[in-house]
């Protein structure tokens, strides 16, 4: 076992706080998760276009769906702010591209399960968080910047190339370099 | 039908789209069913969704505007939006097993029952209508050791196989696999003897000039 670190004890406290929504719908968790979560949410949708209001009004959304589906968050899956950024990632597109995003279901008939020692490479746990940052502050700057703007950013590699003036095939190899190195370091488990 | 894991999967870079959300339906889907059938990449898109919570956690924050909170508290209590309508469709047990979820919800029908549309004698199309965007996505059935008539395209096509096999000059491609060929690949897939073979593909890039059944008509008209 990993020692515990103070910045994923800090994030733990979100785990804590929609967990108290799911057993006892507890306004006071919600407010304190929506002061935290909230204006990061809000940043989030601006950085991919939405003006102040409309980005206000996604959050009110997104904060709603914790409150209801609260009782779904897993912190063996996934971490408060992971399970939050899927939301609100999802949210948007739905609601600002107005797209459907697709998604597995665990529980289909056709899906090809786990095998045994998959399912505990990965240890979701609160240690993961720590672990994911340092993993991005662990690349440097060409790829991290990259991996940003998959997220905050709506280009494709070929805008991105043409915007850079990186040749394509560069921009690629970087984001698979920096992809195989998030993935070494967060699945190090030491 | 046996449960190995896929040998070929998704560009990394769609994969990374696909947990950031910058993927268009289209291609969404095509790695959403790829994941029904890969627990590879399923831990894979686990990790970048945690990378972008992380993100999105140490972002410089925007201010709420003042009441946002008090606003949301009054709504808490709203019922919650219905609940998605389930699918209109039964599908039988040939359906259920061949073709994943995320794919199968833009089926509206078995496999069986579909409008598949005549593409020469060893093949049959069904193109489906998915997302906004200006990809497109197609369901092929091809005949046991039939070829898949030789094709370039303008943009990239990534092509999912959902049941048999196919083999073209870069390896051969099963269940869950996912090849994806660039404009430049003059690809000639050839089905494996022992079994029909499903693929599910999306092409991007702009149309070119001979438009969607042209391109596969045309190289019936050359030969």
């Amino acid at each position: 076992m990993e020692t515990t670190t103070t910045s994923s004890t800090a994030a733990n406290i979100y785990d804590g706080l929609v967990e108290a929504i799911a057993v006892r719908a507890d306004r006071t968790a919600f407010a304190e998760l929506f002061a935290h979560f909230a204006p990061r949410l809000k940043a989030y949708l601006m950085r991919l276009g939405s003006d102040p209001a409309t980005a206000e009004e996604v959050v009110q959304e997104v904060m709603l769906t914790i409150w209801r589906k609260a009782a779904s968050f897993d912190r063996r899956q996934a971490s408060a702010s992971t399970w939050i950024f899927t939301i609100a990632r999802n949210r948007r597109i739905d609601r600002l591209r107005r797209e459907r995003r697709p998604e597995f279901d665990p529980n289909d008939p056709a899906l090809v399960p786990d095998a045994p020692e998959d399912a505990d490479r990965t240890v979701w746990t609160g240690q993961i968080e720590g672990r994911v940052r340092a993993a991005i502050e662990s690349l440097p700057p060409e790829q991290s910047d990259l991996i940003r703007l998959a997220y905050f950013e709506e280009q494709s590699h070929r805008e991105i190339a043409e915007r850079s003036g990186l040749p394509l095939g560069t921009v690629k190899s970087r984001i698979r370099l920096a992809m195989q190195r998030l993935r070494e370091r967060i699945d190090d488990l030491d | 039908m046996t449960d190995t894991a896929p040998t070929f999967h998704p560009e990394s870079e769609a994969v990374l789209a696909y947990a950031a959300g910058g993927l268009d339906e289209a291609h969404a889907v095509l790695v959403a069913t790829h994941l029904a059938l890969c627990p590879r990449c399923r831990a894979e898109v686990a990790r970048l969704e945690a990378v972008g919570g992380a993100l999105t956690a140490s972002i410089e924050p925007a201010p709420m505007s003042a009441g946002a909170l008090a606003a949301t508290l009054a709504r808490l209590d709203e019922p919650g939006a219905e609940p998605e309508p389930s699918a209109a469709v039964a599908y039988d047990d040939e359906t259920l097993h061949a073709i994943p979820a995320p794919l199968r919800d833009y089926l509206g029908g078995n496999l069986s029952g579909l409008p598949w549309k005549w593409r020469g004698p060893t093949i049959r199309e069904l193109p489906l209508s998915i997302g906004s965007g200006t990809a497109r996505a197609t369901l092929i059935r091809v005949r046991p050791g039939a070829a898949i008539p030789a094709h370039t395209h303008a943009g990239t096509e990534a092509t999912l196989v959902l049941r048999g096999a196919y083999q073209d000059a870069t390896g051969r491609f099963g269940r869950g696999d996912v090849e994806t060929a660039s404009s430049d690949l003059d690809h000639r897939p050839v089905a494996t003897a022992d079994s029909e073979c499903i693929c599910f593909s999306v092409i991007d890039g702009p149309l070119s000039l001979t438009g969607p059944i042209g391109r596969l008509l045309n190289p019936f008209l050359k030969i």
